[in-house]
């Protein structure tokens, strides 16, 4: 198979890798978000108890 | 086990449910993503009318249905937090809209650079194009107004009775191109002629329909990550969720 080829996609190369590339970062950035929502709020929630034990001592 | 306990434990339940499933979830999106991109991209024959311009179909499609499919789970638990008062269908809605909004921008995104080549522009104010971008706004929407609302029951209901009014939108979106005499093709896959004739090789149907079981399958996955993050935040005042807190400091 030739890449060079491959990747130019008939002359619709940017439209189709765009595509393609428009996608892989929405996925990614899905994952990424989703990940780092689950990490923030437990930071957030032991961020809270630490104070509420310092409060209450 | 009574019901009343079982309410209670839900949440719990399905912290740790969702936890034990998603990488089970995510090696099978992964997987099937890999045996999809193959397919469509090395396999599949290029259109004799568009060229290997039609490739942008393999990830256009699966997110324009996507952004439907999500669209419906929203509004169906959304109505079913607002009927039955059940909080893991309230989240459900809650974290569905982030990730349906993002296929919904994927599907017109894609849908202009595959415009741009075929049709000559990237943008045309018809009938698909239109009502796929008010599917859109009707999740900013709904994000915008549960973010507007402090008390999560309120934003819940407020949310679901949105998200309600706004699935008139989605046969419209379906429809619209038997509707309207539109820029947008037509369905290759109706649901009616699926079983007798669909206007798509079998070379180009399959990648197409692996992605978008890989897609449906991605959001299940990314809902069940956002659903454990959302169900902490919520049964934040549970001795279950501090034991957690407190247990992984």
């Amino acid at each position: 198979m030739n890449w060079s080829e491959f990747f130019a996609m008939g002359g619709y190369g940017l439209y189709v890798w765009g595509s393609y590339g428009c996608a892989a970062l929405v996925l990614v950035g899905n994952v990424v978000s989703a990940h780092y929502k689950h990490k923030t709020t437990l930071k957030m929630l032991r961020d809270y108890s630490r104070l509420d034990e310092a409060g209450t001592k | 086990m009574n019901i009343i306990n079982y309410k209670y434990a839900a949440p719990r339940n399905f912290y740790r449910l969702a936890g034990v499933l998603t990488p089970w979830f995510a090696v099978i999106t992964a997987a099937l993503l890999g045996i999809g991109l193959y397919f469509g991209l090395f396999v599949a024959p290029a259109d004799y009318q568009q060229g290997e311009s039609y490739r942008i179909m393999f990830v256009h499609v699966p997110a324009a249905w996507m952004s439907m499919f999500v669209y419906m789970i929203l509004a169906g638990s959304g109505a079913v937090g607002l009927i039955w008062n059940i909080k893991l269908a309230d989240m459900l809605a809650t974290v569905s809209a982030p990730i349906g909004a993002s296929f919904t921008f994927l599907a017109l995104v894609t849908g202009s650079l595959w415009g741009k080549p075929m049709w000559g522009t990237w943008w045309a104010w018809d009938a698909r194009l239109t009502s796929e971008l008010l599917l859109f706004f009707l999740y900013i929407g709904f994000m915008a107004l549960q973010a507007a609302i402090d008390d999560p029951r309120r934003a819940s209901r407020a949310g679901a009775l949105l998200a309600l009014v706004g699935v008139l939108n989605i046969p419209v979106i379906h429809f619209s191109v038997q509707w309207w005499n539109t820029l947008h093709q037509p369905a290759s896959i109706s649901a009616i002629n699926k079983i007798g004739a669909p206007a798509i090789h079998p070379s180009m149907l399959y990648p197409l329909l692996i992605m978008a079981l890989a897609f449906t399958l991605f959001y299940f996955t990314v809902a069940l990550m956002r659903m454990r993050a959302e169900i902490l935040q919520r049964e934040r005042h549970t001795a279950w969720v501090a034991e957690i807190v407190g247990g992984e400091a």
